[in-house]
């Protein structure tokens, strides 16, 4: 059982003066933009963008970009500027776009369009995410909450069908009408790039993903491992009930990670950073998290109660480490917990969110040297021996 | 005495609806808090008219039909609902969200209204004069921001919610977002068609609305041909509650003019 490793960032904005929250009770939505810089902010571009190349030359898997709106929390607004940045500069690394929130666009073609472009100049290295967004990207963005899932499954079927149906073809939808489904250029891979469905749990989610017709790999993200292993067992329940085994490859994992000499520097180092992060960075109220619609009715108890505590309160180093949210320790610690958890739950993929709230960039260098020497070597040789031993068993 | 509590099925639509009084007809709608308890006002209404105060489709324990989409939708449901029932020369109150469907309805057709009263309605937008984001609201802030005497605020914080209490106030906020999220609060080709309303139309507002501002009253007072404003002092978006006595009396007296 392989397990790959893609390299996640949010590229924050890092600078954020730590004391706006005596003013405001959001990084989202209402923040000014008076508190961003853009003298730092080209500085953080860049160095965020050498931080994701270096990963593809240190050999990771995969390298991912992200979508989030109007936030201090991630500046990659229009993801596709990043990926294309990344293209050319990146060598042999898959690149996961996990953006984009179809719901939130009027004309989703747009998204078929991006994505085949970079499928064709990377010649098939990308993963097409497809997600929401968070809440707060509804307030952001003035797109009704209470259309999401619909326009989310409506311009999914309209994408993929300008990626796999001989154009022009017609698309009849209720949100969206077209005359010509016309995709210049096809995507380089086909039937079309790989999907992922980013998601922080809903059964809704999972029961689409899992569908035969589609397969997707679902990610979660974001939540402690105790919710990782439910809702993985609920893909999997589904893909039962749907006649089929789900295979780790439709399952992954993303969450917060540093590595150190020890795991006593580990922790030490990412303390404030990872703090930071969750207590300054993911702020705003639950209004703003989950606009009415957002999750339906039958799910909102079930999204609650694993996301428990997420916004609550100042929170720890210790307690996300505690529940699994932020893996955390010396290259042997990592590996441990890794394949604990891998062989508990199941998953193909891990995408370890390596920089996190102000961690600088020498720290994400070491961590991702760390992780690029001992981590993915350890689960490549091990897939390696699995390998061979299954040929000789053959 | 207390609404007489039904449950009836309108264009393939079960609603629940409360009733009571005897007189002509009025028909209340209500705004986006919801509908379904017989309040004081109605009570006081229902010494004059028959009341009629359905909850909406999509609010409380009425049902959500596939076809709800816009508050234009809602308005042809409510032009159903009277010829249902077979209502004549009805009083049309509508408040808030309520207001607003009740002027897409008059606008559609007035052959059934006899006065039209638009408290503190929701509909039109005005440049410059921005409504409360009231999705962003907590949920003490939604109660307090609703009224200029908080008191009112005070009791009703007082009261703990029940699992159940919650579950509609999310079905409630879940509809009102799927017809006002976007564009917030109004229909833009609405104020077009408001020159259509002929019959008499009585407009309310609390000079402290937090959520629509009172610069919304002349807006629609001059859109609406031969319309009348009112504006109560130190009241907030809901003068039914925080001014019952006055509120009422108006409507009465405004009902009688109009006969």
């Amino acid at each position: 059982m392989s397990l790959k490793f893609f390299f996640f960032h949010l590229m924050p904005y890092a600078a954020l003066d730590p004391d706006y929250d005596k003013k405001y009770n959001a990084a989202w939505v209402t923040l000014p933009n008076s508190y961003y810089d853009p003298k730092i902010g080209h500085q953080l571009y860049n160095r965020y963008l050498d931080e994701i190349e270096y990963a593809d030359a240190l050999g990771w898997d995969g390298v991912c970009v992200n979508e989030h709106h109007q936030n201090a929390y991630g500046l990659m607004p229009i993801p596709g500027v990043m990926a294309g940045a990344l293209s050319r500069r990146t060598k042999n690394s898959k690149i996961a776009v996990l953006g984009r929130a179809l719901p939130l666009l009027n004309n989703p073609l747009v998204v078929a369009e991006e994505f085949a472009m970079l499928d064709n100049i990377t010649g098939g290295r990308l993963v097409a995410g497809f997600v929401r967004g968070i809440g707060a990207e509804y307030h952001s963005w003035g797109a009704n909450p209470a259309e999401s899932h619909d326009r989310f499954h409506e311009a999914h079927d309209l994408i993929v069908q300008a990626w796999t149906q001989p154009g022009p073809t017609k698309f009849e939808g209720k949100y969206y009408h077209f005359e010509y489904v016309n995709c210049w250029p096809r995507p380089y891979q086909q039937p079309h790039p790989p999907i992922w469905i980013p998601s922080q749990g809903s059964r809704e989610t999972i029961e689409w993903a899992s569908h035969p017709d589609r397969k997707y790999t679902y990610l979660q993200t974001f939540s402690p491992v105790s919710a990782l292993a439910r809702f993985v067992k609920m893909y999997h329940e589904a893909a039962a009930k749907q006649g089929y085994q789900a295979t780790n490859e439709q399952i992954g994992w993303s969450l917060p990670a540093y590595a150190a000499e020890t795991d006593e520097i580990a922790r030490r180092e990412a303390k404030p950073h990872i703090e930071f992060f969750l207590n300054k960075l993911l702020r705003m109220p639950q209004e703003m998290l989950l606009p009415p619609g957002y999750i339906s009715l039958a799910s909102m108890k079930g999204i609650l109660a694993a996301k428990r505590g997420i916004s609550a309160g100042a929170r720890t180093i210790d307690e996300v480490i505690e529940q699994g949210i932020f893996l955390c320790g010396s290259a042997k610690t990592i590996c441990e917990r890794l394949e604990k958890y891998r062989e508990e739950i199941g998953f193909g993929y891990i995408l370890p969110q390596m920089q996190f709230g102000t961690l600088p960039h020498e720290l994400v260098t070491k961590s991702t040297e760390i992780f690029a020497k001992e981590i993915i070597p350890y689960f490549r040789a091990k897939a390696g021996a699995e390998k061979k031993s299954a040929r000789a068993r053959a | 005495m207390a609404g007489h509590e039904s449950f009836e099925t309108v264009t393939g639509c079960k609603i629940r609806m409360l009733r009571g009084g005897k007189g002509a007809p009025l028909l209340y709608l209500h705004g986006a808090g919801g509908g379904g308890i017989w309040l004081p006002f109605m009570e006081k209404l229902a010494e004059h008219f028959e009341v009629f105060a359905p909850e909406h489709p999509g609010y409380g324990d009425s049902d959500t039909p596939e076809w709800l989409d816009t508050v234009g939708d809602l308005a042809y449901f409510y032009l159903d609902f009277i010829r249902r029932f077979g209502l004549k020369d009805v009083t049309l109150v509508g408040s808030s969200l309520g207001g607003w469907t009740a002027a897409e309805l008059a606008v559609r057709s007035c052959h059934d209204l006899k006065a039209l009263v638009l408290s503190c309605p929701a509909g039109i937008h005005l440049k410059g004069v921005a409504k409360a984001d009231l999705f962003l609201w907590a949920p003490e802030d939604t109660i307090r921001n609703m009224y200029f005497d908080q008191t009112i605020a005070d009791q009703l914080l007082a009261v703990p919610l029940s699992d159940e209490q919650r579950m509609v106030i999310a079905k409630n906020r879940l509809t009102t977002a799927k017809l006002a999220w976007q564009p917030r609060l109004y229909n833009p080709h609405l104020h077009k068609w408001l020159h259509r309303i002929s019959v008499p139309t009585l407009i309310l507002w609390g000079d402290h609305d937090k959520l629509i501002p009172p610069a919304y009253g002349p807006a629609y007072q001059q859109l609406i041909p031969g319309s009348k404003l009112d504006v109560f002092k130190n009241c907030g978006h809901v003068p039914q509650t925080e001014r019952t006595d006055e509120w009422v009396r108006r409507i009465v007296a405004f009902a009688r003019e109009a006969a």
